[in-house]
């Protein structure tokens, strides 16, 4: 079964999304450490369309869907707005530097690729899709 | 997400209630970043309401850390739901942050 959502590029729109695939994920005989690690992933790459692509502009919308494949989480997040975003290689956060330097970002792709067993980054037309897969057992 | 301060001599408790995502991080971090919070010996989160915490979140306590220890004030978190430490631990924060199983061992710290 798929699941689909639309929002509009605020993040007052996080939490609907979190709730959007905790709800899809609640028919599924999963740990809540596991539901919140798909949760989060999801989070993070919305509020980075969001926040960085799309600069919280209201007039552009984000395009979720979810589906499984066995037990194979398949998540799209397609960006309608036409700045292509594809975040490059993500290195190890250094928390001690960011520590010494009072850092607040810098982390979030980084947890989404721990947390998925495959992160995508890709252009269709002039718009910006990330995939997101995981091994949910 | 809802921040209650509660001070009693040399600590401050802030307890933690709803979900910490790059929305609401902001609520947290005016809540630290008053100048009053550097007269504390420790200030202790309560993380037993805390049901979500996204990479704003962290984010926010990551930023003040320096501060905290430049003027010696401990910052301890207690009553973390799994799902919550789970994050910290997959950054490996857990290693860089003080976190506790309850209030008795937070004040103990």
């Amino acid at each position: 079964m798929k699941s689909a959502l639309r929002i509009a590029c605020s993040r007052v729109h996080l939490q609907q999304v979190r709730d959007f695939v905790r709800n899809y994920l609640t028919s599924r005989q999963l740990s809540e450490v596991a539901i919140n690690q798909v949760v989060l992933a999801v989070d993070e790459v919305v509020a980075n369309f969001i926040i960085h692509a799309n600069s919280e502009d209201e007039t552009q919308f984000l395009d979720l869907t979810l589906a499984f494949d066995q037990h194979d989480l398949n998540v799209e997040i397609a960006d309608n707005g036409d700045t292509i975003f594809l975040p490059g290689p993500t290195p190890n956060p250094d928390f001690h530097a960011y520590i010494q330097q009072g850092r607040k970002g810098g982390m979030g792709m980084a947890l989404v690729n721990r947390l998925m067993d495959r992160v995508e980054f890709f252009t269709r037309g002039n718009h910006t899709v990330c995939h997101l897969s995981k091994h949910l057992a | 997400m809802k921040v209650t301060a509660q001070p009693s001599a040399d600590t401050l408790t802030l307890l933690l209630d709803g979900e910490l995502d790059a929305s609401s991080a902001i609520v947290l971090d005016t809540e630290l970043a008053k100048p009053d919070i550097l007269n504390y010996r420790k200030v202790l989160i309560d993380c037993a309401k805390l049901s979500y915490i996204s990479s704003a979140g962290l984010g926010v306590f990551i930023s003040h850390l320096q501060r905290f220890q430049d003027a010696n004030v401990k910052l301890i978190f207690f009553n973390m739901q799994e799902k919550v430490f789970n994050v910290f631990e997959i950054l490996g924060l857990d290693a860089l942050m003080t976190i506790v199983p309850s209030v008795t061992e937070a004040e103990a710290a």
